[in-house]
C-alpha cells in the first residue's frame, strides 16, 4: 500500500499486527511502546523522523483507547491525571530544547544513547529487585490463598518505606487523592510527572517505562491505578509530541490511523488482562521492557545505524 | 471446578475469534472506503497548510481511537452476553 505523505511503501497487514503487538503491550503496562514502534516503523522503510513523529500520533490513538478501557475498570486516578499535566508538559518542553542544545553541540546521538542505556538498565534492576522481594514476602505471609479481582488490586511492595517517608513530607500545598487512597504533596507530584515529561522530550515516545514506576515506587500509587494514570498521562505528552512534529512534517497521519486499527483491540486486550494479575506479578513481567530498550539502543550504538 | 473454567476458557476463545473475524473485515472495509477517501485530502492539507494538517491528525487519531473503542466495547457486549470483561 502507498502512503503519499511519507512516499512510502507498506504492507498494511504489518502496520496492523505491529500496532496490535504494541496496544496489548500497552494495555497491560501503561507505556506507549515507542521502543519498539520506532524501530519496527525504521525497519518497513521509514525515514527516522517519519517512525518517531508516527508513532507519537499512533501512542495518542492507542492510549485513548486503553485509558478509556482502565477509565471503565476504575483505573484512572483523574484527579491525579490533571495534577501531572503541569510538570509533564513543561519536562517535554525542556527535553525537547536540551536535545536542541546537544544537537547544536554536536555530540546528541552518543549522550542520548548512553543517558537512555542508564536509565533503561537502572530501571530493569530495581524492578526485579522489588518486585521479586514483594512476591517472596507475599509468598511468606501466605497470600496466595487470597482470591478475586478486590484482592488482586491491592498492592503491595518491598520500597514501601521510601514511599511512606515521602508521603509524611508535609510541603503545602497537600493533595489528597480519593481514588488512590493517597494523600501526597503537590510538589512531589509535579516533580515526578516533570521527570516523565522531561525523559519524553529528550528520549522520545511516552515516556511510560519512567513514569509507571515513579508512580508507584515514589507516589505510592497502587499498580492498576499507576497503569491507567499513566495511559492518561501519554496522551497529554504523546499528544503534544505529534502537534509539535506535525508542524515540523514528520507524521504520517494515514500509517498511523491504519497501525491503530490493529493497536485499538490489542488495548483492550491488555487492559483487560490487568484485572487478572498481581501489581507485584505486573511489574516483574515489565522488567524486559526497558531491557528492549535498551539492547536497540547497544545495538544502534555499536552497528553505528539505526534498527 | 476446572471443568467449567475449560468450557468457559473455551467459549472466551471462541468468541475472541469471532470478535477478530468481525473486526478483520471492519478494519478492511475501513483501508477501502474511508483511507482511499481521506488519503488525496489529506496530501493537499500537509502541502498547503501544515499547521491546519497538525490540528486535522491530531483530531482524527483521537475520533478513531473513540471510535474503535466504542466499536470493540459492542462487540465483546455482543458476544458475551452483556459482560463487556
Amino acid at each position: 500500500m502507498y502512503f503519499p505523505i511519507s512516499h512510502s511503501h507498506i504492507n498494511p497487514i504489518y502496520l496492523v499486527v505491529t500496532g496490535f503487538v504494541i496496544g496489548v503491550l500497552g494495555g497491560f503496562f501503561g507505556v506507549g511502546g515507542s521502543f519498539i514502534a520506532g524501530p519496527a516503523l525504521r525497519a518497513m522503510g521509514l525515514d527516522w523522523n517519519f517512525a518517531v513523529g508516527t508513532d507519537l500520533a499512533h501512542i495518542v490513538g492507542k492510549s485513548v483507547v486503553a485509558a478509556k478501557r482502565h477509565r471503565a475498570l476504575g483505573n484512572v486516578d483523574l484527579r491525579l491525571g490533571l495534577i501531572m499535566t503541569i510538570g509533564t508538559i513543561g519536562g517535554a518542553e525542556i527535553g525537547a530544547q536540551l536535545i536542541q542544545a546537544l544537537k547544536r553541540a554536536g555530540n546528541v546521538n552518543f549522550i542520548v544513547s548512553v543517558v537512555s542505556i542508564a536509565v533503561y538498565l537502572s530501571i530493569s534492576t530495581f524492578m526485579i529487585w522489588e518486585s521479586w522481594r514483594t512476591l517472596a514476602k507475599s509468598n511468606r505471609s501466605d497470600l496466595r490463598k487470597q482470591s478475586g479481582t478486590a484482592k488482586i488490586k491491592e498492592d503491595q511492595s518491598a520500597f514501601m518505606h521510601v514511599t511512606k517517608a515521602l508521603q509524611r513530607l508535609r510541603i503545602w500545598p497537600m493533595i489528597r487523592l480519593p481514588t488512590s487512597g493517597v494523600t501526597i504533596s503537590f510538589w512531589i507530584i509535579v516533580l515526578v510527572s516533570f521527570i516523565g515529561g522531561l525523559f519524553s522530550g529528550f528520549l522520545g515516545g511516552g515516556a511510560g517505562y519512567i513514569r509507571m514506576p515513579s508512580l508507584v515506587y515514589v507516589l505510592g500509587i497502587p499498580t492498576h491505578l499507576a497503569v491507567g494514570t499513566d495511559l492518561f498521562e501519554i496522551i497529554i505528552s504523546a499528544g503534544y509530541g505529534t502537534l509539535t512534529h506535525a508542524i515540523k512534517g514528520n507524521v504520517d497521519i494515514l500509517i498511523a490511523l491504519v497501525m491503530h486499527t490493529g493497536a485499538a483491540i490489542g488495548a483492550q486486550i491488555g487492559a483487560i488482562a490487568t484485572q487478572y494479575f498481581a501489581g507485584p506479578k505486573i511489574r516483574l513481567a515489565f522488567v524486559p521492557l526497558p531491557l528492549i530498550g535498551a539492547a536497540i539502543v547497544i545495538y544502534t550504538l555499536l552497528s553505528g545505524h539505526k534498527l | 471446578m476446572i471443568a467449567t473454567r475449560k468450557r468457559e476458557g473455551r467459549r472466551t476463545l471462541g468468541a475472541f475469534l469471532v470478535e477478530l473475524v468481525l473486526y478483520s473485515l471492519l478494519v478492511t472495509a475501513y483501508f477501502f472506503g474511508v483511507l482511499l477517501f481521506l488519503g488525496p485530502r489529506l496530501v493537499q492539507l500537509e502541502m498547503q497548510h501544515i499547521r491546519v494538517y497538525a490540528v486535522v491528525a491530531i483530531l482524527l487519531i483521537i475520533g478513531q481511537a473513540i471510535l474503535l473503542e466504542a466499536i470493540t466495547t459492542g462487540l465483546l457486549r455482543l458476544l458475551r452476553g452483556g459482560r463487556s470483561e
